[in-house]
């Protein structure tokens, strides 16, 4: 097996689970949004980085023979960082209007309002 | 450096300066991608992830406070969670294709066609151009309609604040001692509130 060809694909592993700790360890929802999109992020990487080819260059056509890395994956990323702003900008507003109904936008202490407005 | 940025980002508490080095993870990576031969993507993230979400960030900032309080939930099954996932994912690794190989599967189905024919077929030297647009049309046009929902969700929930903040001013200050909620200026929103509507 060849380790060293791996690599790359860990590095990515771990940027993808700092961003998930954030997401689910925070209490606060603006940082639970900011660890989404640096989750986000790594998932874009780590889907180009498919995509390169050793010694190749950007998929824009030109005189001679070169080697060119596969168009396809950016593609299908450019499409998902818009579609992660549009979540970004929907998960925000949701956050606006949460601190709007509550006065907080930490998660425990919504708990407790909502607890406290039960009894 | 993305490591270290996110690492910092999860450590600090002012959310100021989380907004700013999520914009620096950004750019960061945005240079990633064109070290990776991707500079349509390395455009997109710069200005999309670095610019536009940078100002969504801080506009939310505006209206909600910037402090985060410190929390006093334990930390140990969320760590427990992200460990069993990444294990699990980097043993989903073992069947990867190398990194950089010519002879990957992914590069082997469409993407031949996809470089040797689109000069004849579209007639526009970026390739990723004419998948985007000619291709893979259908994808562009669900991306747009996935905006177009987001945007309406948006102003939906946005328009229902910038509503109830106008009538609290004019009903005057006396009035709503229970709104205690809402004593954040509602002043201060009409400026915050431009921003999700650009995304």
């Amino acid at each position: 097996m060849n380790v060293l060809g791996l690599v790359n694909y860990w590095a990515f592993i771990f940027l993808m689970m700092v961003g998930f700790y954030i997401l689910i360890s925070q209490g606060n929802l603006i940082k639970k949004i900011v660890g989404l999109s640096v989750f986000q992020t790594s998932v874009f990487i780590l889907y180009i980085s498919m995509g390169k080819i050793r010694g190749g260059t950007a998929p824009i056509l030109m005189e001679g023979d070169p080697v060119y890395s596969n168009p396809l994956p950016h593609v299908l990323i450019l499409t998902a960082i818009v579609v992660g702003v549009a979540t970004t900008a929907l998960g925000l507003s949701l956050v606006v209007r949460i601190h709007e109904a509550y006065g907080t936008v930490e998660e425990d202490e919504i708990h407790d309002l909502d607890v406290a407005e039960a009894e | 450096m993305l490591a270290v940025t996110a690492l910092a980002l999860l450590k600090l508490r002012n959310l100021f300066a989380v907004a700013m080095l999520a914009g620096i993870y950004s750019l960061l990576s945005a240079g990633l991608f064109t070290a990776l031969d991707a500079v349509d993507v390395a455009f997109t993230e710069a200005a999309v992830g670095a610019g536009i979400s940078t100002i969504l960030v801080l506009g939310t900032l505006a209206l909600v406070g910037h402090e985060q309080k410190k929390s006093t939930r334990s930390s140990v099954i969320p760590l427990l969670v992200v460990l069993v996932t990444g294990s699990i994912l980097v043993y989903g690794t073992f069947d990867m294709p190398p990194y950089g190989d010519p002879g990957n599967p992914a590069h082997h189905h469409v993407a031949p066609h996809y470089l040797e024919e689109s000069a004849h077929e579209i007639g526009i030297p970026n390739v990723v151009t004419s998948v985007l647009a000619s291709y893979r049309g259908y994808d562009t046009m669900g991306e747009t309609t996935v905006i177009f929902t987001a945007m309406v969700g948006v102003l939906l929930l946005m328009g229902g604040v910038r509503k109830r903040a106008t009538s609290e001013m004019a009903s005057g200050p006396a009035s709503g001692p229970s709104d205690q909620e809402l004593d954040g200026e509602p002043h201060q929103q009409p400026d915050g509130e431009e921003d999700p509507d650009g995304g």
